[in-house]
């Protein structure tokens, strides 16, 4: 076993050396641009990346000629909000999201705000998951798009995306869902779940970053958007720009290769983080899951360790990759906004962990991984007044306490 | 982040970790922080009633790295001195001992109120009337 361990492939995924093996022809002999039309250079091109667009269709159960190649989720997100405000603004100008969205979505949807588009920032219930009654509540006749994630990057709740696309179709919305940490972990199928546009990412599953791919349906309904990038016309004319030939030889790989070894992968994952949990909840007390376990991606685990900081406890386990909701490890010293959206109150939002397990960990760096946070957590509750106070039986929530 | 050396050794080896008793009256304990705001510390000094000085100092504290080392570092700094000289501790002291980023100058701020409070809880409890302090 190789220290440091790296469990935080929620962040980001190294690249399968298969996907590697894919890409190396296009970043060395094979370079044409898949847009030059009368020679072979250009037609390996695009012969490389149309095989891309199959996979990546395929693994979503879309059809090729729906997938737009971006450079990544966020632009994809950017994409699908801005493209759909703009195309149907006549329509209507009211967008329904939710609080625990990425701030790709956020953001772009707080500019949209300011270009006049109204936007309504569904609370999630504690489990992490959208009430799908405040939903329906939500729309009016003046909703062009819903917008809600398929699996959470902090908590890995999975949103009931088939039944808020039912909904979306009944009332003739359209329904964008952000699925960077969703696709290749879990199966998705935009048919099935009546998706209208979907946004993924190679990076968060074993491929190349700065790439990745905005679904846009064809059919029933047929999906318009206001490009947001103006030029040659790539890309059906949604997203120009030149090809970016060998990530999208990348990305299709990864996405060939997640749909291949997705069953067996997926019940490895949920092996090693169950057993990573189970030893933790065995030795620890005052251990809280944050969302809910039923609806859940099955390479995450995020858990708040009453009483103990999260970034003192990040310090103390520095040979192992993994993130914090705490205030102290982000710039803002704003603690999650999406554990805080949760209810569970800002002192446990500073004290959680988030787990990203991935295709290259072994269970060997599981037990690791678990023995040393164990250690941990008790060496810092040694240290923690609150520690001592829940154990003197004090009610902390009718403590004064003196806020700076 | 990266962490300085001295910030890691006090976070690695704390001084001086532990409580004392709250009601004994050479003891003044100063609790400071929120669980909410991510950090909470509490110091206690055990004051010689003749000599003014600090015999003992102990603290606890629930934060980073940065508010472990800034506290572990005030009971060091503590004990040996008088109270007065105590309140003449200051937080850009803490700064400059552990190289705190700015990110971090809050920790070292908690620490000074803690110290502060801690003083003051023994000048109550002793009959001293307790100087008015600034709050962060």
């Amino acid at each position: 076993m190789k220290l440091p361990i790296y469990m935080d492939n929620h962040a980001t995924t190294p690249v399968d050396p298969r996907v590697f093996e894919a890409m190396r022809p296009y970043l060395t002999n094979v370079f044409g641009n898949s847009a030059s039309r009368n020679h072979s250079f250009g037609w390996e091109a695009e012969e490389a990346t149309e095989k891309a667009r199959k996979q990546v269709a395929s693994l979503i159960g879309a059809t090729a000629k729906e997938i737009v190649f971006t450079s990544g989720a966020t632009e994809s997100n950017n994409l699908a909000l801005k493209g759909v405000a703009e195309m149907y603004a006549e329509k209507g100008t009211h967008i329904i999201t939710a609080a625990t969205e990425h701030k790709a979505i956020l953001d772009t949807c707080k500019r949209l705000e300011k270009q006049g588009v109204r936007v309504t920032y569904l609370a999630v219930q504690q489990n992490g998951l959208v009430d799908l009654n405040q939903l329906r509540d939500a729309i009016t006749d003046k909703t062009i798009l819903i917008s809600i994630m398929h699996a959470n990057n902090e908590i890995g709740v999975l949103q009931p995306v088939r039944e808020i696309g039912k909904i979306a179709k009944e009332r003739g919305v359209l329904f964008h869902t952000d699925g960077t940490q969703a696709a290749g972990k879990i199966p998705v199928n935009v048919l099935e779940d009546n998706i209208d546009m979907m946004s993924i990412t190679a990076h968060k599953m074993y491929g190349p970053k700065g790439v990745g791919a905005l679904y846009v349906r064809r059919r029933n309904p047929r999906v318009q958007l206001t490009a947001q990038m103006d030029g040659g016309g790539h890309e059906r004319g949604m997203r120009s720009g030149t090809l970016n030939i060998p990530g999208i030889v990348g990305l299709g790989e990864a996405c060939g290769i997640a749909q291949a070894g997705m069953a067996e992968e997926s019940k490895r994952m949920e092996y090693m983080r169950d057993k990573l949990k189970d030893r933790l909840l065995a030795s620890l007390d005052e251990v809280y899951i944050n969302g809910t376990m039923e609806h859940r991606l099955p390479n995450n685990l995020n858990v708040s360790f009453a009483y103990v900081e999260g970034e003192s406890l990040l310090m103390g386990i520095n040979d192992i990759a993994v993130s914090s909701g705490s205030a102290c490890t982000s710039a803002t010293l704003e603690p999650s906004y999406v554990l805080k959206a949760l209810g569970a109150g800002d002192d446990l939002a500073h004290s959680s962990i988030r787990f990203g397990l991935g295709r290259f960990n072994s269970e060997e760096e599981v037990d690791y991984v678990a023995g040393k946070v164990i250690d941990v957590v008790k060496k810092l509750r040694e240290l923690s007044p609150l520690y001592e106070m829940f154990k003197d039986g004090v009610d902390l929530s009718k403590v004064q306490w003196t806020a700076h | 982040m990266a962490y300085s050396n001295k910030v890691l050794d006090h976070y690695n080896h704390p001084r001086n970790v532990g409580s004392m008793d709250k009601s004994d009256p050479n003891v003044g304990t100063g609790m400071v922080g929120a669980p909410e705001c991510g950090d909470v510390m509490k110091l206690q000094v055990k004051v010689n009633p003749e000599t003014g000085v600090i015999e003992d100092a102990k603290f606890k504290t629930f934060g980073c790295g940065s508010a472990i080392a800034s506290s572990s570092l005030a009971t060091e700094w503590l004990r040996g001195r008088t109270v007065d000289e105590a309140l003449a501790i200051k937080n850009t002291d803490i700064v400059n001992e552990l190289s705190l980023p700015p990110v971090k100058i809050h920790c070292s701020v908690l620490a000074e109120d803690a110290i502060k409070a801690a003083i003051n809880d023994y000048k109550t409890k002793s009959g001293v009337p307790a100087k008015e302090t600034a709050t962060a």
